[in-house]
């Protein structure tokens, strides 16, 4: 602490050196740190999505473009790398780990979160899962898919308890990050900022970081099971000695449906800020955004087995969960209807954040009730595995969650770097990415709904045309984040200095120069209203 | 909660539980581990119920652990929420893979 | 930091500058364990449910890997660890107190009885080598005379859960020598025992899950 050198006077300039920034416990500048490395894990799945799409851009009997990747083999290894990596490195740990860490302190008053160095070993362990999972790839590699299903993920002779590991690890960042997310909720917030005065996305990190404690150490005993399968063939998933597969997926599930909701609470949660800051109007509903954030945490429990329907568990099991998974849906649009009716009489601005929000509600919305359609026990029987559930899926993770990652990234950026980024550039991502993503994944509805199985190498020509324009629409997405990636580089190097508040947001960390300092408040704030005090 | 800044939040008082309570506890636990042993002398004649008794009496022993060694008993509500809850959440994993084997159409398994 | 003088003399708590006051990290430093040591339940207690589960598949061949174990072994390391608990325990007694020499003793007691523990398990485990009594498929039900070609399974959750549970107890080791090193240091007090506390809990733990593969895997058969 008592160094005699001069400090700068934010959290960037603070201290100088890559030293300073590997060993540092500031929250932000872990959060930055996030920032980067999931960024680049960003890059290497979507590079590996659009091979996927490339090689299906033609049946392989094709000329020319038929068959891009060398065989099957390789499919299978590329599609489970950007499975893998897309849910392990990028969605989960995307919103909490990197704008969950830089401003939820923020947010409530804090100068940091309850436990900083803890919160910079939650770092290192992602980096170290993540540097693991990639180093499979220069091994045997891995084709099991993200699900490691056994018994196929036993059999395989692939590097498969490496990259189970990796993940266990990964789990643990993810623990230590919900760990302190918690404690600092509980115990350090400001001043009069009581549990019903804290910004919605705090209270939807929260809610996810319930999930992250309950649900991530079952994924972890589950994947390490796994992991002495394959060492010693203890025989608990593997039929042969008596063991259930079944039981793999019970465990696997009880932690990946929860999951989903990890990734999608906290996208809510930045969509509620987005809606109420671009409508200058105090949110509608807060209470009820609030408390259907851990509506939708509990349920999330309770509704894991929809993923099972043929997967051999009982029919009653099946109904049961067809049944509750409906229950998801209520919490799900109680959040949907109270933005709508913040709109109501408020002065929109469509900024580039707001146009990511209405992104989210529009995507959001059809994967939702997409995920309704599947939840329905026979209507599953039929899609279960077909691309229909991709494109399910794809709605829900990509158009909600990294919606509204983006949204939460261009409404922050001037507070993270304190400097302002190109609208129109930033607008014109969103066009690609909004557009090209629908053409993307729209058709594999139909595709699905036509029978074309999930995870296949090759496909009859009768799906040829709307696997062709799918393709197209994910050379669009690419361009958007192209034009994404200029923003930020053109933002951070030319942008213009940015003021405290350029959006006339309400909420603390707006109330703080941009970038912030060191210790975040110079004097610790007392609140004594609402987050969202506009009119 | 945290909000008060005066002198005395910046006391810590801790509370010691006194020795004898340990030895009480040490001796009920080392009481119900030789009891553990003495009633599996009996399993035959329990039948059923061997496993039952020899849950009940762990179950006495954690919560004797979980509430004087870790002093849950004298925790704040919160904590004593937290730990709860994970068995709450560990009955619904139990529960629902109890109801998907209960109810699975029976099939013979050659083992 | 508030630098008045109070009735606790020379010790004052170290408290982090983003904190307010002691209490307040004391607190906070409490619930984070807390919160951990659900994490260690929810872990733990899958694998009790996969045991339950097969358990209930397969009572008879349960029962006939129960039988092959010594639970006289498995009696003598309970005691042991409740005794190990017990030292644990008295010794934050004895940091509140501040008498770090009596704490240092029990310190070092409970590190003796996890390593006698650990002593125990590996003859325990050696002897069942011997018999050819290894997990999963790799038990050769022939050779050993198993009534139930399945066996290995009984075999493959012993070893599993005992070795993640002596996984625990090594790291418990090793926490508690942590402990042990800083409060011969004179690091904690009667005003700063936290991380003391928390490897406590964390060590209560294992005594918990002990407590249960006790009766699971020695006596119920």
């Amino acid at each position: 602490m008592a160094k005699t050198t001069a400090h700068g006077d934010n959290y960037i300039n603070y201290e100088k050196g890559l030293w300073s920034w590997l060993t540092t416990v500031d929250h932000k500048r872990i959060g930055l740190m996030y920032f980067i490395t999931v960024m680049f894990f960003f890059f290497i799945g979507g590079v590996m999505a659009l091979l996927l799409r490339l090689e299906l851009f033609a049946p392989n009997t094709a000329p020319n473009v038929g068959q891009i990747l060398a065989n099957g083999d390789v499919y299978n290894q590329v599609m489970t790398y950007h499975g893998a990596i897309m849910v392990f490195m990028v969605i989960v740990p995307g919103i909490p780990a990197i704008l969950g860490n830089f401003f939820l302190p923020l947010h409530i008053g804090a100068k940091d979160v309850a436990f900083p160095k803890i919160n910079l070993l939650s770092w290192y362990c992602f980096m170290a899962g993540a540097i693991l999972a990639i180093a499979t790839f220069f091994t045997t590699k891995i084709d099991t898919g993200w699900t490691f299903y056994t018994p196929y993920s036993i059999r395989t002779g692939t590097a498969t308890a490496l990259m189970v590991l990796a993940a266990f690890i990964m789990g643990m960042s993810s623990i230590l990050t919900g760990l302190n997310f918690i404690v600092t909720v509980h115990k350090l917030r400001a001043p009069g900022m009581t549990m019903h005065r804290m910004p919605l996305f705090v209270w939807s990190l929260y809610a996810t970081a319930i999930l992250q404690m309950l649900a991530t150490p079952v994924l972890g005993i589950t994947l390490l099971l796994l992991a002495v399968e394959r060492f010693l063939g203890i025989g608990i998933f593997d039929p042969k000695l008596g063991g259930d597969p079944v039981l793999f997926q019970h465990f696997f599930w009880f932690y990946s449906h929860p999951a989903v909701y990890i990734m999608v609470i906290p996208a809510m949660g930045i969509v509620s800020e987005l809606i109420t800051t671009f409508s200058k109007k105090v949110i509608f509903g807060y209470t009820a955004i609030a408390y259907s954030s851990l509506g939708i945490a509990a349920v999330s429990f309770f509704v894991w087995g929809h993923h099972m329907f043929v997967s051999g568990q009982s029919e009653t099991t099946g109904i049961i969960f067809s049944f509750l998974t409906m229950l998801v849906g209520v919490p799900t649009a109680i959040k949907m209807f109270n933005w709508v009716a913040t709109f109501y009489k408020g002065s929109v601005e469509f900024r580039t954040p707001m146009l990511y929000a209405l992104g989210f509600m529009f995507l959001f919305a059809i994967g939702g009730v997409t995920g309704i359609m599947l939840a329905t026990l026979p209507i599953d029987v039929h899609f279960h595995d077909t691309y229909f559930v991709v494109a399910h899926f794809h709605y829900v993770m990509v158009g909600g969650t990294l919606m509204s990652l983006m949204g939460g990234y261009y409404y922050w950026f001037p507070k993270m770097f304190g400097k302002m980024y190109s609208e129109s550039t930033a607008r014109m991502s969103f066009v690609f990415i909004f557009i090209g993503f629908n053409v993307t994944f729209f058709p594999q509805f139909i595709l699905g709904a036509m029978g074309m199985p999930r995870r296949y190498f090759d496909y009859i020509p009768a799906y040829e045309t709307l696997n062709k324009i799918s393709t197209v629409g994910s050379w669009l997405i690419g361009i958007g984040f192209l034009f994404g990636l200029y923003t930020i580089v053109h933002g951070l190097l030319k942008g213009e200095k940015a003021p405290m508040n350029p959006w006339g947001s309400k909420t603390l960390e707006w109330q703080t120069p941009s970038p912030p300092p060191h210790d975040n408040f110079s004097v610790e704030p007392v609140v004594t209203a609402g987050p969202y005090e506009y009119r | 909660m945290a909000q008060n800044n005066d002198n005395n939040a910046n006391v810590l008082h801790p509370h010691i539980t006194p020795m004898a309570t340990y030895f009480k506890v040490a001796l009920a636990l080392f009481g119900l581990t030789f009891l553990t042993v003495f009633a599996h002398q009996f399993h035959h004649q329990m039948g059923s119920w061997a496993a039952p008794v020899a849950f009940l009496i762990a179950l006495i022993k954690a919560s004797l652990v979980i509430l004087w060694f870790m002093h849950l008993k004298d925790d704040t509500k919160m904590n004593r929420f937290i730990f709860a809850i994970g068995f709450v959440f560990l009955a619904l994993l139990f529960g629902i893979c109890a109801i998907d084997f209960a109810t699975r159409v029976p099939e013979f398994s050659p083992l | 930091m508030s630098t008045d003088n109070h009735a606790h003399g020379a010790h004052t708590a170290h408290v982090a500058h983003h904190f307010k006051t002691a209490d307040q990290q004391y607190s906070s430093g409490k619930e984070g364990i807390w919160l951990f040591m659900l994490t260690e339940i929810l872990m733990f207690g899958a694998i009790f449910v996969g045991y339950f589960y097969y358990h209930n598949q397969y009572p008879e061949m349960f029962a006939e890997g129960a039988k092959s174990l010594d639970w006289k072994m498995g009696f003598v390391n309970t005691l042991v660890l409740i005794f190990s608990s017990f030292t644990m325990a008295i010794s934050i007694s004895f940091i509140q107190k501040n008498q770090q020499k009596k704490a240092v003793l029990a310190l070092a007691t409970t590190i003796l009885c996890a390593a006698i523990f650990m002593v125990i398990k590996y003859f325990e485990y050696q002897h069942k080598f011997h018999l050819g009594l290894y997990p999963g498929k790799f038990l050769d039900a022939a050779k050993v005379g198993a009534e139930h070609a399945n066996l290995g399974l009984y075999f493959g959750f012993y070893y599993t859960m005992t070795g993640l549970h002596g996984i625990h107890v090594m790291i418990g080791i090793g926490l508690i020598t942590w402990c042990l090193l800083r409060t011969v240091r004179g690091d904690f007090h009667s005003q700063y025992w936290i991380p003391v506390e928390g490897v406590g809990l964390f060590w209560h733990i294992v005594d918990l899950i002990w407590i249960f593969l006790f009766p699971l895997l020695y006596l119920v058969g």
